[in-house]
């Protein structure tokens, strides 16, 4: 099995801020992230695909295929767009870093056809990133509720 | 959606690789220029992925203000600019490696209440990196 990584950057800005909660809890969760005029990251997308090098291309996939998939799909929707009010498919959701890498494996994985999606990594910031591995494997038998809910901090 | 969460964060620390029960020679021989008896010192990097339900009501796998509040409590506070063979109780009877190091932090960190700890990646230089994900099964 190969494993190939495709790498592309869109810039975009975006607000966390959950309506159900009062402004006071909105600041305390979201920090200055729920600033309400919003701010902006330069994201960097990762997408690794699963294969075996076809014998007659010595290729898991075209890789111009996934250029073009990439650019269709994601940079196309969310570069240089305010994610929470241009980005459909991020519609009611916080669009943490954690929403948008599942947001962005939903809309590669049913068009990646050759190989198979293995993962989704996105880069907030240098310092920051998720790996999304779709729902393939079950990581989640330890998932926890929200634990913090009284407690302050930033992002 | 299996979500992986990693953040870097980096302290600065001296060591010296030299095993007591080891000659002057074989330890020149093991560690080079580690063994030092004045030490060295390195910017440690280190990445540490949690993982876990993405909570709806906030969007996140886990609250970035308690993680970085844990790992300067439990890692950056306790190895910044320290010296690991003199300052660091388990380093007195292990040579501080960055191999050691890497599981130190691991077992620092694993009670984390936020998320599950899933990997403590720790780059000694940009050319060393150790990788530690505990002795569970089906850790990745």
């Amino acid at each position: 099995m190969i494993y190939l990584t495709r790498k592309i950057e869109f810039s975009a800005s975006h607000l966390y801020h959950n309506p159900a909660f009062s402004a006071e809890e909105n600041r305390r969760v979201f920090g200055k992230c729920n600033n309400p005029h919003g701010h902006g990251h330069n994201y960097v997308l990762e997408v690794t695909v699963a294969g075996t090098p076809d014998p007659n291309t010595g290729m898991v996939l075209d890789l111009k295929e996934l250029k073009e998939i990439l650019q269709r799909e994601i940079i196309e929707r969310m570069d240089h767009r305010f994610l929470n009010y241009e980005v459909p498919e991020l519609a009611g959701q916080i669009p943490t870093c954690e929403n948008i890498a599942a947001v962005i494996w939903k809309l590669l994985d049913p068009k990646i056809t050759e190989g198979t999606l293995h993962r989704v990594r996105l880069y907030e910031t240098p310092d920051l990133f998720v790996d999304c591995y779709g729902d393939s494997e079950s990581g989640l038998e330890n998932a926890q509720e929200s634990v913090w809910e009284n407690e302050g901090g930033a992002r | 959606m299996k979500i992986h969460l990693s953040r870097r964060y980096s302290f600065a620390a001296s060591h010296r690789l030299h095993n007591p029960r080891l000659s002057a020679e074989q330890n020149q021989r093991l560690y080079g220029k580690c063994n030092n008896p004045y030490g060295h010192g390195h910017n440690y990097v280190v990445e540490v992925t949690v993982s876990g339900r993405v909570d709806p009501a906030t969007g996140m796998v886990a609250h970035l203000g308690k993680l970085d509040e844990f790992v300067a409590r439990e890692v950056l506070e306790t190895f910044d600019h320290k010296n690991l063979n003199e300052e660091i109780a388990t380093f007195r009877e292990r040579v501080p490696t960055t191999e050691n190091l890497c599981i130190e932090i691991y077992n620092r960190l694993r009670d984390f209440p936020g998320a599950r700890l899933e990997r403590v990646r720790l780059e000694e230089t940009s050319l060393n990196t150790f990788e530690y994900s505990g002795e569970r099964q089906g850790s990745r």
